[in-house]
């Protein structure tokens, strides 16, 4: 069951050059108090977002309508810090399926994958390129080709590969979770755990 | 062949490898709390899943509980329906639950090894990232997300490429006045936030063997803090003497049988790691942060680097100053602080409040600041009562609080007021960590106690 598969997406970017975006920043402790899945987007960057009296901090790219798309990206080392899967819940509950940097925490990295959020990590000057040319255009578009692994820019053609594990890939193109896989080798897990003691 | 320590029991946890892809990697003790949980056991729910061993989970509530009045119904709704949902979930499933008020109640990491749920050549996993503490037994130990949460409850298993490995060696004596916190800060700030992404570390060298397990775990827990997934440290006597006799340890001939498999824990001599580190353990100072992550850390009597020094763009430095309210080049000591917090599962054990009662006492709180002493379990608190430091926090005006994560993630009440300077035993300084536009410092228990007397920070070394 899982999440929704991921092929090819095509899509305008919003950028944020911050680097060492960590998963405070992302979602803030104190909207981590629900028992259910749900609303994560509305908190999404909450601090950066808005102000202490809920109004929008009008110098913050989710609050500039010149931005928008299904494209995160964000500077070097993106993801940092704690656990909180809800980081990448809000990320996809507010409209991204995938997020672009030149570089991503562990977890985060593998929390994205496990939600069906494609993490793409580029070469800092591809980086710096597409943060220039979003900036110039915002409306310009990047392609990102999972089957390929390829993240290119529509505009100008100019194009990197991106690695992910075979695994990984086609669990995303079907949309398939490591739950379900874990699921069909229970007798050869149960027969592990028999040789080993609690 | 020949083995690292971490190769050692990360293969002897191997289900099943994929090619191109991850490990199923067998987990031996999975512990839950109540904020990344309730999700994993609706999926299990929506799934007509059920737990596969509840005798390997254990829960306990931790992040989202008050420190004050522990005994009264918890005031916030939200925070109180998910203690419920930990509690509903943990009794429903067989899991064994120590709740708000329950003597073995206390922060997930400072709990599992008071109680031996942490044992050597283990797979642990919590869905939290500072899970990384229990390798000072060595053991593999690592946060995890709630969909791995899930797959824990429903498969004792996860998939998970397995990371590289680096060691990081630090010989020669710790100086007069430094700490395990110091001896992590130094490492983070010489590595930055990123610099072991993708390494899983193992800590040698005469400095760790030389630390308690206390100071083991503050060190193993900070890993994820440059990066790591995970840090350990070889099991040796200090470890054995430590985990005896604790409820979950074995007993008996199994004690034995464990301790043959124990002793085989090290790595082997040759073995090869992907990046080997070295420093030298008497370079190191009383460290403290200026920034807003946890590699922005220096010597407490150093100057605030100039943004041209440092890795990365000026731009993420500058906006990270701004916040702080500090400027390149500005020197700590002497900076006035309002609030300090002691605890957290970086430095919520009791040789943390041993170090901060060395300190204070003879002395009093400054009248400007606000002191939170926050145990990190019931058993910590109950230690701080019988060793008599309680009397010397309350003669020098500190009040100790009941234990909990409180304000190091101030998911509760224990939030630093926005723009107010914290001197904090805890391991994260982003923004709003510990409240919205709280300014958060990071430093050990005898910098935040020398900052407690004081008002400002300073050097611990001229109090003790």
């Amino acid at each position: 069951m899982a999440y929704d598969s991921f092929h090819i997406l095509q899509s305008t970017a919003v950028p944020l050059p911050i680097e060492n975006v960590d998963t405070d920043q992302i979602i803030p402790a104190r909207f981590l108090k629900a028992t259910e899945r749900k609303g994560f987007g509305d908190n999404l960057f909450r601090d950066w977002r808005y102000n202490q009296d809920d109004t929008p901090k009008t110098d913050f790219v989710l609050n500039n309508a010149t931005y928008s798309g299904k494209i995160l990206i964000g500077g070097h080392n993106f993801g940092s810090g704690s656990s909180r899967e809800h980081a990448a819940w809000a990320i996809y509950d507010y409209g991204f399926r995938c997020v672009v940097s030149s570089f991503f925490a562990d977890i985060f990295r593998n929390n994205c994958l496990n939600i069906g959020v494609l993490p793409v990590q580029v070469s800092p000057s591809f980086l710096a390129t597409l943060f220039h040319a979003i900036e110039t255009d915002p409306s310009a578009e990047l392609l990102v080709d999972l089957p390929q692994q390829t993240v290119t820019l529509k505009a100008t053609g100019q194009s990197e590969p991106f690695e992910i594990n075979s695994y990984k890939k086609e669990n995303l193109l079907n949309g398939y979770d490591d739950i379900d896989y874990l699921n069909n080798i229970k007798p050869e897990i149960v027969n592990f755990a028999a040789q080993t003691p609690l | 062949m020949k083995k690292t320590l971490f190769d050692k029991v990360w293969d002897s946890h191997v289900v099943r490898r994929i090619d191109q892809g991850p490990d199923v990697l067998f987990i031996d003790r999975h512990m839950i709390h109540e904020v990344t949980s309730p999700v994993a056991f609706l999926g299990l729910k929506n799934r007509n899943l059920s737990v596969l061993y509840p005798e390997r989970t254990f829960a306990t509530a931790d992040h989202n509980t008050p420190t004050l009045n522990q005994h009264l119904p918890v005031a916030d709704p939200l925070s109180r329906n998910q203690l419920k949902a930990l509690e509903e979930n943990a009794t429903a499933h067989g899991i064994s639950y120590w709740g708000l008020g329950h003597q073995k109640n206390g922060i997930v990491h400072v709990v599992g090894p008071e109680y031996g749920i942490t044992q050597p050549g283990a797979t642990i996993v919590c869905g939290d990232s500072h899970t990384s503490t229990h390798g000072a037994f060595g053991a593999i130990a690592f946060g995890i997300g709630t969909s791995e949460v899930e797959m824990v409850l429903a498969t004792q298993c996860i998939m998970q490429p397995k990371p590289k490995k680096m060691r990081i060696t630090i010989n020669g004596k710790l100086n007069h006045g430094v700490t395990p916190k110091d001896v992590a800060l130094y490492i983070i700030s010489k590595l930055t936030t990123s610099g072991a992404t993708g390494y899983f570390v193992e800590y040698a060298g005469e400095v760790f063997q030389q630390l308690s397990m206390e100071g083991r775990m503050t060190v193993c827990n900070l890993s994820i803090e440059m990066g790591a997934r995970g840090g350990m440290i070889a099991p040796d006597e200090k470890t054995f003497t430590y985990i005896k006799g604790r409820e979950f340890t074995p007993k008996g001939a199994d004690w034995d049988k464990a301790m043959k498999y124990w002793s085989t824990l090290h790595t082997d001599e040759g073995a090869a790691f992907d990046k080997e580190i070295t420093f030298d353990g008497s370079d190191i100072d009383p460290m403290i942060t200026f920034g807003t992550n946890p590699g922005m850390g220096m010597s407490i009597t150093k100057a605030i680097p100039k943004a041209e020094l440092m890795e990365g763009g000026a731009a993420t430095y500058k906006k990270s100053l701004d916040y702080m309210g500090y400027s390149e080049g500005e020197t700590m000591l002497g900076k006035p602080i309002d609030y300090v917090f002691i605890g957290s599962c970086t430095n919520g054990r009791i040789e943390d409040f041993r170090a901060f009662a060395q300190v204070v006492k003879g002395h009093k709180k400054n009248e400007n600041v606000t002191a939170w002493l926050v145990p990190g379990s019931h058993k910590v608190l109950n230690a701080i009562k019988e060793e008599g430091l309680l009397e010397i926090f309350e003669a020098a005006d500190f009040k100790l609080r009941e234990p909990g994560c409180s304000a190091c993630l101030a998911m509760n009440d224990d939030k630093i007021p926005a723009g107010k300077y914290a001197v904090s035993t805890s391991n994260r300084n982003f923004e709003g960590r510990q409240g919205p536009g709280a300014r958060t410092l990071l430093a050990s228990p005898l910098v935040a106690a020398a900052a407690a007397i004081t008002g400002k920070i300073t050097d611990p070394r001229t109090l003790i």
